[in-house]
């Protein structure tokens, strides 16, 4: 992934809220470069606009103001179909409540994706086994989401966000509905992930989960307050 | 995305909810189980209308006396007057004169009293003088015994046929043969019993073809009713095709005969089976659209049941909707899976209601006493519907599923 062209470049994004006569600014200008390969977090008070970011980086909602190229590409004035495509191609979501589809097995949900990309059965199914196997699920491929403990759910919903190769994985709050023992597995997942080249942006409050990262972006108040490498972090 | 995988969400998501799917599907079943069977019942209804008036005879025209007007202007009805003669029934049978009519027979009909000679049992019926064409204008044939011949007809013989039902009464399952009945003092001697037509709900038709008693006309003219006039003159034309050329010749012939020059003076009325058909035919089908339209009213809230339904599905279903989007559906993608879905359901009900009104077709006849026609057409038509209702009433679900933006899908707990 010596990709010259960076994943994501915002450029003074803002996003405005609008209820009724009132219009709240929850964004204000956040201009960032992150790299291929770079493992990033993102943390913040609640209320600071590190969701509202996520969201936009994530192409689930759209800037007010302000430029997006994700991987090269300007998404900031598609459609809501164009926007569909970019998501399935270039990233994949880890949520903190897993969001696996509850009639569909292991491996089902797995395929989702690939299932939307257009992807032929067969590949789909070896595809979704080996992001299953590479998440050390695969002697689970075929149980059900309630027939998982929430860590197995979780390492299922990477396996999925690995699944379609995207261009960076973007997790909310990953670790977040997890027990420690739980946590401590997701966190040594996407440590495997980042040796591997991927790239990850991670929104969280867990302070384990940010010292892992070797970047940690601050937001406080819809402005980049901080912007700490690893090697001059504090810890 | 291929229409298998939305084939397979869909059935996926219709399985997950059994109990909620299920009573949308039967109400969605009972409408297309409803109009179904009430197309079956307004069909059955016109098959047996049709039937009965066919038995009444093929091909058939009957010749009433027309009403009269008299001088203060009032007009009676149809019958009262007495123009028929039996001199119009011969002119009608030439063949120079009225090439489509193949036989004609004047009839003159009373309601007497008729006694048996056996045990003296009274029953009241229709006696019929005729000639020996009554047979076959009628379509009618004997079980026992002969019919008239033209030889009682010149003889002015005291012979008597019999109608089924007529014989069952007077004779109680004896052999009526050859034994005497008493029509208004006249003996008669029985000399057959006419075959059952079979008019099985006999109660809702005026006359009973089995119950009545066949006579030579000149017997009944001198003996029986002593009035020379004929109650009617039935026609039977060559063909069902000749059937209107028929009309028109005895028509033209009467009027000719009657001396009268303006037909819409005619002091006679003719009538085919036809109208008799066609009449009863739109009484059914009035009927049959009244019913049709309660049925579609019940097809209607059956559809609104599954808007209802999908409605609550995507309220449900909202995080599911946002992950999808999420992980790259499109929104053309999301509405195709919520249509998808109410048109399964539709197809659901379709195919239960088509399956219920089968079992009705065959059951309901038995207990309802009326005939149930299936109608491919109604079926096929109705399994349709069931699906178009689905998709209709799918649109604005799957619409507001479809516009659900994501993050808005996604943070709903």
């Amino acid at each position: 992934m010596a990709d010259e062209l960076p994943v994501i470049e915002l450029d003074h994004v803002t996003k405005l809220y609008r209820t009724g006569a009132i219009s709240v600014a929850a964004l204000r200008g956040i201009s960032l470069v992150i790299d291929s390969g770079e493992y990033v977090s993102i943390v913040g008070p609640s209320g600071s606009g590190k969701s509202t970011l996520m969201h936009i980086l994530g192409c689930l909602d759209v800037p007010s103001g302000g430029r997006y190229w994700l991987a090269g590409e300007d998404v900031a004035g598609l459609n809501e179909a164009q926007l569909a495509s970019v998501r399935n191609r270039r990233i994949g979501f880890v949520f903190q409540q897993f969001n696996l589809l509850p009639s569909l097995s292991a491996w089902r949900n797995v395929e989702v994706p690939l299932a939307y990309a257009g992807v032929a059965r067969a590949e789909r199914k070896e595809r979704a086994m080996t992001a299953l196997e590479r998440v050390g699920m695969a002697d689970r491929v075929d149980h059900r989401p309630n027939e998982l403990s929430g860590g197995q759910q979780q390492r299922v919903a990477i396996a999925r966000a690995l699944v379609s190769e995207p261009d960076m994985i973007l997790a909310d709050e990953p670790t977040g509905a997890l027990d420690s023992r739980s946590a401590a597995d997701v966190i040594a997942l996407m440590h495997g992930l980042h040796q591997a080249g991927r790239t990850l942006v991670v929104i969280t409050h867990d302070a384990d989960v940010a010292a892992e990262a070797e970047r940690t972006i601050h937001i406080r108040d819809g402005l980049l307050t901080q912007d700490v490498h690893e090697t001059e972090a504090v810890r | 995305m291929t229409w298998l995988d939305t084939l397979k969400t869909g059935l996926a998501a219709v399985r997950s909810h059994r109990l909620r799917s299920g009573l949308t599907v039967l109400g969605i079943m009972i409408g297309i189980a409803a109009v179904i069977l009430t197309v079956g019942l307004g069909q059955g209804a016109e098959g047996q209308v049709t039937s009965q008036i066919d038995a009444l005879g093929t091909n058939l025209l009957t010749v009433s006396p027309g009403s009269t007007t008299s001088s203060s202007g009032v007009r009676g009805g149809f019958g009262s007057a007495s123009t028929l003669t039996q001199g119009d029934a011969t002119a009608l049978e030439s063949r120079s004169v009225a090439p489509d009519i193949k036989a004609v027979a004047p009839v003159e009909g009373e309601s007497e009293e008729v006694t048996d000679s056996v045990n003296s049992d009274n029953w009241t019926t229709t006696v019929d003088g005729t000639t020996v064409a009554w047979e076959q204008v009628k379509d009618r044939s004997v079980s026992e015994g002969r019919f008239l011949d033209h030889q009682d007809i010149t003889d002015h013989a005291d012979v008597a046929v019999l109608g089924v039902d007529t014989a069952s009464e007077l004779f109680s399952g004896a052999d009526p043969v050859g034994q005497t009945v008493t029509v208004n003092g006249v003996p008669l001697t029985v000399i057959g019993v006419l075959k059952s037509v079979g008019s099985g709900s006999s109660s809702s038709s005026s006359s009973d073809q089995d119950d009545e008693v066949v006579v030579p006309i000149s017997t009944a003219t001198d003996q029986l009713f002593g009035t020379p006039t004929l109650n009617s003159i039935l026609i039977q034309a060559s063909s069902r095709s000749r059937l209107s050329a028929a009309y028109q010749e005895a028509d033209d012939e009467l009027l000719a005969l009657h001396h009268i020059t303006t037909p819409t003076d005619a002091d006679f009325t003719i009538t085919s089976q036809q109208s008799l058909v066609s009449t009863a035919t739109s009484v059914d089908q009035t009927l049959t659209i009244l019913l049709g339209g309660v049925a579609g009213i019940s097809l209607l809230v059956g559809g609104i049941g599954v808007m209802n339904i999908m409605l609550v599905s995507v309220t449900e279903r909202i995080r599911e909707i946002g992950l999808r989007k999420a992980l790259g559906a499109t929104p053309g993608l999301i509405r195709q899976q919520f249509l998808f879905e109410a048109s399964v359901l539709g197809l659901a009900g379709g195919a239960c209601g088509a399956l219920l009104a089968v079992i009705g077709t065959v059951a309901l006849p038995g207990i309802i006493g009326y005939p149930i026609s299936l109608s491919a057409t109604a079926s096929i038509g109705a399994l349709a519907i069931a699906v178009a209702i689905g998709i209709v009433f799918g649109v604005y679900p799957a619409s507001r599923a479809a516009r659900l933006a994501p993050i808005d899908a996604l943070r709903s707990e």
